[in-house]
């Protein structure tokens, strides 16, 4: 069949089973919008700022399987999708991006809204695509997708020049790709496996740290009842929420700058530290020499090789797909009359019970003010602990992944990597979309929301009855928390002022606002918001403006040097 | 430590700064780098000279294999291998000059491959330190210009990259 360029994209779009693209037409994309025009398969979501298209595919992706798709034309449409496409990469997720390019003859001409989107895009995409001529429209796309989510995932941008949008050629889907330069490991070494096994069963402290990997390899029921064997404290990194069930008496909470005391302290005592789709990172382990002062073995799944060895030294690599790996450490485990000593184990839980008696995420409650993390609280009562939760970055962000107890994977949905302010709402959108009957939270704070508070107004075209939860604290409340602790407490440019009223907003957008001022309140809002099932509900919660986020592991200290709370400064 | 990295990728444009782009993006230093097709048209060589700690050499490595368009990476210097690169000198030679510089490219097993009144062009191959060696040891009042192609290298004996 002869087809346009512009429905040929269309056409892998619907082979691909994409059922919502998120995008913002342009010159340079209108021949693919015409051919969006005739079909109704491929559903379109109009957003009002391309990088909410691609903070919304990227939402999308995060509470399914699926990839992502935005579609952004050229010139400004695709240097305003940059943030959303360098978010998505920094936490691995599966997203296709396609952007409108001015007609190949006038590339390089600096031509109207020419920009070099593959050039601007390098960095911050697992790969990119010019299509020079329509015949390669249908390889490059299938191409995109299957690199989007094989391997370590991540989001792939194709950008396609309107005259190649506009040519005609014969179209046929291609039902496979190879290539010869991109062959992710999926099997990990059995002998590695076996090393790793046997490590587990002879731990004395052992200690198992997850993260953002057991999401994306959809393997959190592999982990949970390789855990559940082993018997193992576990802690799940801020990407890895839901990873393993968070009520569960093995798990110690998350690790890191702001994770608990616990967890901190097994990481670092362990003398057998399983890492599972985890990269070490800096907010994760704290200063790297003070971690490798203590001595222990490190086993480190992950299917990017360059994931494993490059903060830590690791004693026994194992690349492949985590789901794959976990189910052979079960079977070899099955297959193995062996252990762990209950004893030794029982001392390493005294002793882990013991940090655990801190209550580290104790803190004051109030009559009087709000404070933010009896909202999260009252949000993870409200809901039954069952609703996605989106968040943007800041205080807000930690206390929401610190007290909503998230016992599955997909749950949770946040910019953990880039840590970009303004993905709440579209990533609840994207969400609600995927997940059209569920509860869904977006937590923010009253400066996030503003970086793409706009999208209230695709939440009305679009029917999304999300409920936003927005902590107010009239402040750049982490900024402020670090000028408070780090910089003398000279608060250069922390203060929100002339803020909106932002229930009168979203009523002028066309939604259902709340105002809460008294703790009392708190809890009869959200209970208001929730039973209202097809409306959005703005609760603006005005919050204690002083309230600091801890535990917390200041930058360059190591993981047991935590403040635990205001006392201890 | 000095290391020489060899690598296949896809003769794709673009692929070149994605090679490029990852040593500057992530601080790693390119001493050298030489790309040209293979004799298979479709995939071009690359030859980089870089120095990092063994940990720095080692992600080096990864990442660029990470890189889709990457076919395969060797560091050819952890075993035996040759190094040649290729360097281009114009000298002014004029009087007792012209016969003291044919004199040096002999010494060095150079040639010369362009003749006027007043200069030469002499073509030299070697590894890097033989190339550091004619320049210093010749008169550098008398260069006019130098150009070096950088190193390209291959392992030595079975040690092969191909697909
Ligand atoms: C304000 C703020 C505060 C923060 N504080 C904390 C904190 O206190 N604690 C904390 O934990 N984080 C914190 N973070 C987040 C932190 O910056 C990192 O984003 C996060 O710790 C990284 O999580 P991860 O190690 O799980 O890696 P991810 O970025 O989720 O990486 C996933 C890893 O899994 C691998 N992988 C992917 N798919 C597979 C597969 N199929 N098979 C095998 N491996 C796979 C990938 O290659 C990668 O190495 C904070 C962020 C912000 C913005
Ligand atoms: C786009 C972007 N700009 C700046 C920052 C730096 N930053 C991190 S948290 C924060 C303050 C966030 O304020 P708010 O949304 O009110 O949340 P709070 O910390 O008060 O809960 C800032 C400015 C960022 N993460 N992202
Ligand atoms: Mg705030």
């Amino acid at each position: 069949m002869v087809l346009s360029g512009a429905e040929i994209v269309i056409r892998c779009l619907q082979e691909e089973k994409v059922d919502y693209v998120f995008g913002y037409p342009g010159g340079a994309v209108l021949y693919i919008y015409d051919a969006l025009f005739n079909q109704d398969k491929v559903r379109h979501v109009l957003v009002r700022h391309e990088q909410a298209a691609v903070h919304a595919a990227d939402g999308y992706a995060r509470s399914t399987e699926n990839v992502g798709v935005a579609l952004v034309t050229s010139g400004p449409g695709a240097t305003n999708a940059v943030t959303g496409i360098a978010t998505a990469y920094c936490d691995s997720i599966p997203m296709v991006i396609i952007s409108g390019q001015v007609p190949t003859a006038a590339i390089g001409q600096d031509a109207f809204q020419e920009v070099d989107t593959v050039g601007i895009t390098r960095p911050c995409v697992k790969h990119n695509f010019l299509v020079k001529d329509v015949r390669d429209i249908a390889t490059t796309i299938k191409k995109a997708f299957y690199l989007a989510k094989t391997g370590r995932p991540g989001p792939v941008l194709v950008d396609i020049p309107k005259d190649v949008s506009m040519h005609k050629c014969e179209f046929e889907y291609p039902k496979e790709v190879s290539m010869r330069s991109y062959n992710p490991v999926v099997k990990g070494h059995q002998g590695q496996i076996r090393k790793a096994v046997q490590l587990l069963l002879e731990a004395k402290r052992p200690m198992i740290y997850t993260g953002g990997g057991v999401i994306l390899a959809n393997a959190a029921e592999q982990l949970t009842k390789l855990t559940r064997m082993l018997g193992f404290p576990i802690t799940n990194t801020l990407m890895g929420l839901g990873g393993y069930p968070a009520s569960d008496r093995q798990y110690l909470g998350m690790p890191g700058m702001h994770g608990t005391y616990e967890a901190n302290m097994a990481m670092h005592y362990s003398d057998v530290l399983l890492a599972v789709g985890a990269r070490f990172d800096d907010r994760v382990i704290g200063n790297p020499d003070h971690f490798a002062e203590e001595p222990r073995k490190i086993i480190h799944v992950d299917i990017d090789p360059s994931s494993i060895s490059k903060r830590v030294r690791v004693d026994v690599p194992i690349v492949g797909d985590l789901k794959e790996v976990l189910e052979e450490m079960i079977r070899q485990l099955e297959a193995n009359a062996a252990r762990p000593n209950p004893d030794t184990l029982g001392s390493w839980w005294k002793q882990v019970d013991e940090w655990r008696s801190r209550e580290c995420m104790k803190y004051k409650n109030s009559d009087e003010i709000i404070k933010p993390q009896f909202v999260i609280q009252k949000l993870w009562e409200v809901t039954g602990g069952d609703a996605i939760v989106t968040s943007d970055v800041g205080q807000h962000q930690m206390w929401a992944s610190q007290y909503y107890r998230f016992d599955k994977p997909r749950r949770w949905l946040n910019s953990g990597g880039l840590g970009t302010m303004g993905v709440g709402l579209p990533y609840a959108m994207g969400a609600q979309l995927a997940n059209p009957g569920a509860q869904v939270a977006c937590v923010t704070g009253e400066a996030s929301i503003q970086m793409n508070i706009q999208e209230l107004s695709t939440c009305k075209q679009f029917r999304l009855p999300i409920k936003i939860c927005n902590l107010n604290n009239r402040y750049l409340g982490m900024v402020r928390q670090w000028q408070q602790l780090f910089h003398g407490e000279r608060y250069s440019e922390s203060y929100m002022d002339s803020l909106p009223d932002f229930a009168k907003l979203a009523e002028a957008y066309g939604h259902v606002g709340l105002k809460i001022e008294r703790p009392s309140d708190v809890e009869g809002a959200l209970r208001e918001a929730f039973a209202r099932k097809n409306d959005l509900v703005f609760l603006d919660f005005q919050i204690d403006q002083t309230e600091n986020v801890y535990p917390m592991v200041q930058g360059g200290k190591g993981l047991t040097e935590m403040i635990l709370s205001a006392e201890d400064l | 430590m000095r290391h020489v990295i060899s690598l296949l990728i896809e003769n794709e444009s673009g692929a070149l700064s994605r090679v490029s782009g990852l040593f500057s993006a992530r601080g790693y230093n390119i001493e050298s780098l030489t790309v040209a097709p293979t004799e298979d048209a479709s995939m071009s060589r690359m030859t980089i000279v870089t120095t990092g700690s063994d940990d720095i050499i080692e992600q080096i490595t990864k990442q660029l294999n990470k890189l889709v368009e990457v076919v395969k990476v060797v560091d050819i210097s952890e075993a035996a291998h040759i190094e040649r690169e290729l360097m281009l000198t114009k000298v002014r030679a004029t009087g007792k000059d012209r016969e003291e510089m044919k004199r040096m490219a002999d010494i060095f097993r150079a040639r010369i491959i362009d003749v006027t009144d007043t200069s030469y062009v002499i073509e030299l191959t070697g590894n890097q330190a033989k190339l550091d060696a004619f320049i210093s040891a010749i008169d550098p009042a008398l260069v006019l210009e130098t150009v070096r192609s950088g190193v390209c290298g291959v392992g030595r004996g079975d040690r092969i990259l191909k697909v």
